[in-house]
C-alpha cells in the first residue's frame, strides 16, 4: 500500500508529534507514505475567510504536484487540510467560475490540475482500505481496559460527511474498539468545535469551549482523550491550566494524537511516537496499556 | 383531398412565453411557411376570446389544421381540441407546441428561446399534413370505485360515496383501519378527542352494505384505464378466520410470545404475537404475526390462542389470497410516514433517552396509550421540564424543505396537553416560524402563550446530556439559538419531543408506478394540477386524497376526500366514458406472427389469431403505450396519432434549419 502524503504545515511546527507518529505507525502497518514535493500550506480556514477563489488556487496548487508526482491517493492528516483540500475538488467540480480560476492560477506557474485527485483523511484510509479487521489482527499490545474519547473535531466529516456521519462521527471509535480499547461511544463532545483559532482572538469563548469538551471526557471517565487535528490537540491539551484557572476546574487529563495511541497498540515505542514531547504527561496512559 | 390551411396560434402566457420569446418574430416567420394560412399571436390563448379565435378561423377561413403554440399539452390539449370540435374540426387534426415547459422556462437566452420555439413549432406545423381524423371510444364504466388506504381520508372518501349507492372497495394494508388520526388522544386547535370523532366514521365504514373493507391487504397489480380498471389485491393471511373471530381478545391474553413492541404504540407498549392493534380496531378481529408466532416459526407452541378461542377461529393452515376487482375509478390515500428523526444526530435520538418523537408522544398522553395517559419520563417520573423542537426534518436543505404544515400546531396541542395535566411544567416550544394557518389556530396559539408556555423562536442546534452546571445534571440540554433575545441558550429540560416533519411513505414512488401515475420532487403524489387539479392524477380516472398528496391537517385532508370522492363519481355515475383513439392497429395484411409484440405488451392488449396466424390489437385493453410499435422487427404495429410519417414528419420539422 502506498499513497502521496501531505502533512500540512502544523506537522513542522506544533503538530510535529503528529507527523511523526503518523509515519511510524504507517511504518507498522506497512503502509508507504511518499511525502508531496514542495508542498505549500492549505490555506486552511484563515483564507477562506478573506479571498475565497484565491484560496482555492492555492489549495490546487498541491493537487497538481499530488497528480503529477503519482497515482496514489493523496492521504492527510489534519482536519483542516482535508477539508480545505477535498473542498477543492468538490468546488472545481461543482463551479465552471472556480475551476477556471483555478486554471488560470496554476497556469500562471505552468501547472494543470484537473479536478479528480482523491483526497483521503487518514483515519478513511485507516479503516476504508486496511480494515478494521484487519488492524485489529495486526495489533501487538491490546489497548485493553483503557477509557478513550475519540474527539473527532468539528472539520473531521463536516460539511460533506464524505466517510462518516457529519455531526455524529464513528470511525474513530470503531478503530480503537478494533485495537481493544473501551471507547467511550456517546462522548457528546465528539464533534464540537475546540475553538480553533478564535483561542488567540477571543480566548474566553474558546476557553468555554475546551471546558466543554473536557469535562465531557472527564466525566464520563475518560483516560485519554485522542485527537485528529493539530489546533484541536494543541487547544484541548495545552490550554487545560488556563480552562482550569477560568472554570474552577482541576483537569489533568492526558491528550495524544490518535496515531499516538494507536502505534502503541502496533508496538511503537513511545519515544518513537513522540509521546514524551506531550505537555500534560501521558505516562499513566502508556503505563495503563497491558504489556 | 383538399389542400392543408394550417393556422398557427402563439400564445404570450402573460410574460410566461412572451417574456422569452420574440413572439413576434416567431409569428411573422411561421405565416411563410409552407401550408399555413393563419398565423396569430395572443396574450392568452386559453381564454375564451382565445379559443374563439380558434372557432373563427375555422369557420369562416377554411381552416383545417390548426397549431396552438402555448403550455404543454397535458395543461391545455383537451382544451383546444374542445374548441376545434365546437368549430367542427376534428379534434386529432389539432396539435400543440410546447413553447413554455420545453422553451421559454428553461431557456436563459432570449435569441436562443426564439430560435427553439421555431424548431418546436416547425415540427408540428411539418407534422400536421399528415395527422389522421380520429374519433374518441366509448367504452361502458364500471360503478365501482376503489379506495386505497384507511385513513381519516380513505374513510371519508368511502363513505362519501357509499351514500349515493356506490360500491367501494376500501383497501388498507393493516390489520385496522385509522391511519395516523386513531393514534391520537386530542386534536387541534378544538381539541376534541381524536377517537370520539374518528371511531364512528370507522365503524360505519366497517358496518356500511356498500364498503367492502378489506383490512391487511394490498394491490399488487393495476391494469386496464379510466372507467375499466382491473386491480389485484393480496388479502394477507390473516391465520384467523374474520368470520368466525368475534375479536374477544380471549387469546391475546393467553398467547406466550408477550414481548412484541406494538407498532400502534410506536413501540412503547407491548403486544403478543396474536393481537389486535388496539380495541376500536375496524374491522375489530385478531391477526396473528406470523415473524412472531412461534407454531408459525415451525418452534414448538402449545397453542393457547387455540383452547381459548371459543368459535375456533385459529387457522395456521391460511394462506394469503389474490383477489381481483373491476372498478371504474380509484381513490389513492394512502397518507404519510413520520420523518425518522434518527437520521439527524444532533438531536440524539436512539441514543439520548427521553428524547421522542411527536407520535410517541401521542401515545404517551392518549389515555388509552402505554402510560394510560401519564405524560412520564423513562424512569416513570413525572418531567419538571418539556423542549418540543418544530421543524425536525422539514424546511432543511439537508433533508425535506418543505414545510409539514402540521407540527407546528400539534406542537401547540402538546404544550397545552402538558401544560393540562403538569401545571408546574415549564414547556418550551422552539420554533422558526409559528405556523398557525388554519380557523382558530392563531387564537390556539394566543391561547397557549397566556397559558404560561414559554416560545422560543430559533431551531434547535443540539440536544446534549453534557450538563456544564449543577441544575443541568442528570438532564437533557437544548441548545438554541433565541433570535429574539439575540442569545445563545441552553435550557435543560427532562423530556425532549421532537416536532418531526410528515414525510412521503417509503414505499410511494413503487406504489405511485404500480398505479401508474407519478411523485412530484418531494416525493409526495403528484397532482394534475397544483391549484385547479389538486385531487386528480395525470392518469385518468385515478384520485389522489390526504396526506399522500401533501402534508395537510385533518380539515383539509377531509375537504380533499370529499373532493376526490366527487371526482370518481362524476366520472363512475356515467354508464359511458370516452377515452383516446391513440391506440395501437395491426395490419394482417402484414404482421408475420412472430409473437413479439404478444409477450411484450404490458397490458396484456394483444392476442394471437391461432386461425389468421396473426397477432391482433384488443381495442378495449390497449392503452396507447407504443410498445409493440417498436417492439416489431418488421414494423408492423402503428399507433394512431404517434403513426412513422408524423413522427418522421416532426423530426423534419425539428432540424429543417
Ligand atoms: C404527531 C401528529 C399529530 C397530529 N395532530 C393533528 C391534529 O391534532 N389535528 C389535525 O388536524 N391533524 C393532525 N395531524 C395530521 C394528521 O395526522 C393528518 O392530517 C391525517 O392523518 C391525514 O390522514 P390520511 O388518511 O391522509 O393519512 P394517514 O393517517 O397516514 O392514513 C393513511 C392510511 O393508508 C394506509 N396505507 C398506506 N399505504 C398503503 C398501501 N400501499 N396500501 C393500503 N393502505 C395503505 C396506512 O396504513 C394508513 O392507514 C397530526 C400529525 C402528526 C404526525
Ligand atoms: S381469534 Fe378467537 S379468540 Fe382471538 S379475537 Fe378472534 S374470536 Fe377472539
Ligand atoms: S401459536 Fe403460540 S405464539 Fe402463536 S399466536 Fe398462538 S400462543 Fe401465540
Ligand atoms: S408546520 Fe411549523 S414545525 Fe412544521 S415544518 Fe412548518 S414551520 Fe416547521
Amino acid at each position: 500500500m502506498r499513497y502521496l502524503y501531505y502533512p500540512g504545515c502544523s506537522a513542522e511546527a506544533t503538530g510535529k508529534a503528529y507527523d511523526i507518529s503518523t509515519r511510524a505507525l504507517m511504518g507498522k502497518l506497512g503502509v508507504e507514505l511518499v511525502e508531496l514535493d514542495d508542498w505549500n500550506c492549505c490555506g486552511a480556514t484563515s483564507y477562506f475567510s478573506v479571498r475565497e477563489l484565491d484560496s482555492f488556487a492555492i489549495a490546487a496548487r498541491n493537487l497538481a504536484i499530488a497528480e503529477k508526482q503519482g497515482d496514489e491517493d493523496l492521504c492527510v492528516i489534519c482536519n483542516a487540510c482535508y477539508t480545505t483540500l477535498a473542498k477543492t475538488n468538490r468546488y472545481m467540480a461543482e463551479s465552471a467560475e472556480v475551476r477556471e480560476a483555478v486554471s488560470g492560477a496554476l497556469g500562471a506557474v505552468d501547472r494543470t490540475y484537473s479536478g479528480n485527485k482523491p483526497v483521503r483523511h487518514i483515519m478513511d484510509v485507516l479503516v476504508n482500505d486496511i480494515g478494521l479487521e484487519a488492524l485489529g489482527e495486526k495489533v501487538t499490545r491490546r489497548l485493553t481496559g483503557l477509557k478513550v474519547a475519540c474527539y473527532y473535531g468539528c472539520q473531521y466529516s463536516r460539511p460533506m460527511g464524505d466517510f462518516d456521519d457529519p455531526e455524529f462521527p464513528v470511525t474513530m471509535d470503531k478503530f480503537f474498539q478494533a485495537l481493544g480499547a473501551e471507547v467511550i461511544t456517546d462522548f457528546a463532545g465528539k464533534a464540537k468545535c475546540c475553538g480553533g483559532m478564535m483561542m488567540l482572538t477571543k480566548e474566553e469563548g474558546a476557553l468555554r469551549m475546551c471546558h466543554e469538551l473536557l469535562k465531557g471526557a472527564h466525566d464520563a471517565g475518560a483516560d485519554v482523550i485522542v485527537c485528529a487535528c493539530p489546533l484541536c490537540e494543541m487547544n484541548v491539551e495545552g490550554y487545560q491550566p488556563r480552562v482550569n484557572k477560568t472554570f474552577g476546574t482541576n483537569f489533568d487529563m492526558p491528550v495524544m494524537y490518535f496515531t499516538q495511541l494507536a502505534g502503541l497498540a502496533f508496538g511503537a515505542d513511545p519515544k518513537q511516537l513522540a509521546i514524551d514531547k506531550q505537555i500534560v504527561s501521558c505516562d499513566r496512559v502508556v503505563a495503563a496499556i497491558p504489556a | 383531398m383538399a389542400e392543408d390551411r394550417i393556422a398557427v396560434y402563439f400564445c404570450h402566457c402573460g410574460s410566461n412565453i412572451a417574456g422569452k420569446v420574440d413572439v413576434d418574430k416567431v409569428v411573422a416567420w411561421a405565416a411563410e411557411q409552407p401550408n399555413v394560412a393563419i398565423a396569430r399571436e395572443y396574450k392568452y390563448m386559453c381564454s375564451d376570446p382565445g379559443q374563439d379565435l380558434i372557432k373563427e378561423d375555422i369557420q369562416q377561413h377554411g381552416i383545417n389544421r390548426v397549431v396552438v403554440a402555448a403550455c404543454s399539452p397535458t395543461m391545455h390539449e383537451p382544451t383546444f381540441r374542445k374548441a376545434a370540435a365546437a368549430a367542427g374540426l376534428n379534434p386529432y387534426l389539432l396539435q400543440m407546441a410546447n413553447v413554455r415547459e420545453h422553451c421559454s422556462w428553461v431557456t436563459v437566452d432570449k435569441g436562443e428561446a426564439t430560435e427553439k420555439a421555431k424548431r418546436i413549432l416547425n415540427a408540428q406545423i411539418h407534422r400536421l399534413p399528415f395527422n389522421e381524423a380520429l374519433d374518441p371510444i366509448e367504452v361502458p364504466v364500471n360503478p365501482a370505485v376503489l379506495v386505497v388506504g384507511g385513513g381519516i381520508a380513505g374513510i371519508e372518501a368511502a363513505l362519501k360515496l357509499a351514500a349515493t349507492g356506490k360500491k367501494v372497495y376500501l383497501v388498507e394494508k393493516n390489520p385496522s383501519i385509522g391511519g395516523h388520526m386513531a393514534m391520537f388522544d386530542k386534536t387541534f386547535p378544538t381539541l376534541d378527542c381524536a377517537a370520539c370523532i374518528l371511531t364512528p366514521k370507522m365503524s360505519a365504514a366497517g358496518k356500511d352494505p356498500n364498503i367492502e373493507l378489506m383490512a391487511y391487504s394490498e394491490v399488487v397489480e393495476v391494469d386496464g384505464y379510466v372507467g375499466n380498471f382491473k386491480v389485484k389485491v393480496k388479502k394477507k393471511a390473516r391465520f384467523v378466520n374474520t368470520d368466525t373471530c368475534t375479536g374477544c381478545a380471549a387469546c391475546l391474553e393467553t398467547c406466550v410470545v408477550r414481548k412484541v413492541p406494538s407498532e400502534f404504540d410506536q413501540g412503547l407498549g407491548k403486544r403478543s404475537a396474536i393481537y389486535i392493534p388496539f380495541p376500536q380496531a375496524v374491522p375489530l378481529r385478531a391477526t396473528i404475526d406470523a415473524e412472531k408466532c412461534l407454531t408459525l416459526k415451525g418452534k414448538k407452541c402449545k397453542q393457547p390462542c387455540v383452547t381459548s378461542c371459543g368459535p375456533g377461529a385459529i387457522d395456521f393452515e391460511q394462506k394469503d389470497e389474490l383477489v381481483e376487482l373491476e372498478v371504474g375509478a380509484i381513490i389513492m390515500a394512502t397518507g404519510f410516514e413520520l420523518w425518522d428523526p434518527g437520521q439527524d444526530a444532533r438531536y440524539g435520538y436512539g441514543r439520548l433517552d427521553n428524547v421522542i418523537t411527536s407520535l410517541e408522544f401521542e401515545r404517551i398522553s392518549n389515555a388509552s396509550g402505554p402510560t394510560n395517559g401519564e405524560i412520564v419520563c423513562k424512569n416513570g417520573e413525572p418531567p419538571k421540564s418539556v423542549a418540543i423542537l418544530h421543524c425536525i426534518g422539514s424546511r432543511d436543505l439537508n433533508y425535506q424543505e418543505h414545510c409539514s404544515r402540521v407540527c407546528c400546531m400539534y406542537s401547540l396541542k402538546f404544550s397545552h396537553l402538558i401544560k393540562e395535566h403538569l401545571p408546574d411544567t415549564e414547556v418550551y416550544e422552539l420554533y422558526i416560524d409559528m405556523r398557525c394557518f388554519g380557523k382558530g389556530y392563531e387564537e390556539f396559539y394566543r391561547r397557549l402563550m397566556d397559558e404560561g408556555v414559554h416560545m422560543v423562536r430559533g431551531r434547535a442546534a443540539e440536544v446534549t446530556d453534557l450538563a456544564m452546571s449543577p441544575e443541568e445534571e442528570g438532564r437533557l440540554i437544548v441548545k438554541t439559538e433565541d433570535t429574539l433575545l439575540g442569545i445563545v441558550r441552553r435550557i435543560p429540560a427532562d423530556m425532549v419531543i421532537l416536532s418531526s416533519g410528515l414525510a412521503p411513505a417509503k414505499d410511494a414512488k413503487a406504489v405511485s408506478q404500480t398505479f401508474g401515475f407519478g411523485c412530484s420532487g418531494d416525493g409526495f403524489f403528484l397532482e394534475r394540477h397544483p391549484k385547479l387539479e389538486p385531487v386528480s392524477t395525470i392518469t385518468d380516472g385515478i384520485f389522489i386524497a390526504g396526506c399522500c398528496q401533501y402534508p395537510k391537517d385533518i380539515p383539509d385532508t377531509v375537504a380533499q376526500a370529499g373532493a376526490a370522492a366527487a371526482g370518481a363519481l362524476a366520472l363512475v355515475d356515467n354508464p359511458t366514458v370516452k377515452v383516446e383513439p391513440t391506440i395501437s392497429y395491426i395490419d394482417p395484411e402484414k404482421c408475420a406472427g412472430c409473437h413479439i409484440c404478444v409477450g411484450l405488451c404490458p397490458h396484456v392488449a394483444i392476442r394471437y389469431n391461432e386461425e389468421l396466424k396473426v397477432a391482433e390489437v384488443i381495442t378495449a385493453a390497449c392503452k396507447g403505450c407504443g410498445v409493440c410499435v417498436a417492439a416489431c422487427g418488421s414494423n408492423v404495429p402503428q399507433q394512431h396519432g404517434y403513426l412513422d410519417n408524423q413522427i418522421f414528419a416532426e423530426i423534419e420539422g425539428a432540424m429543417a434549419f
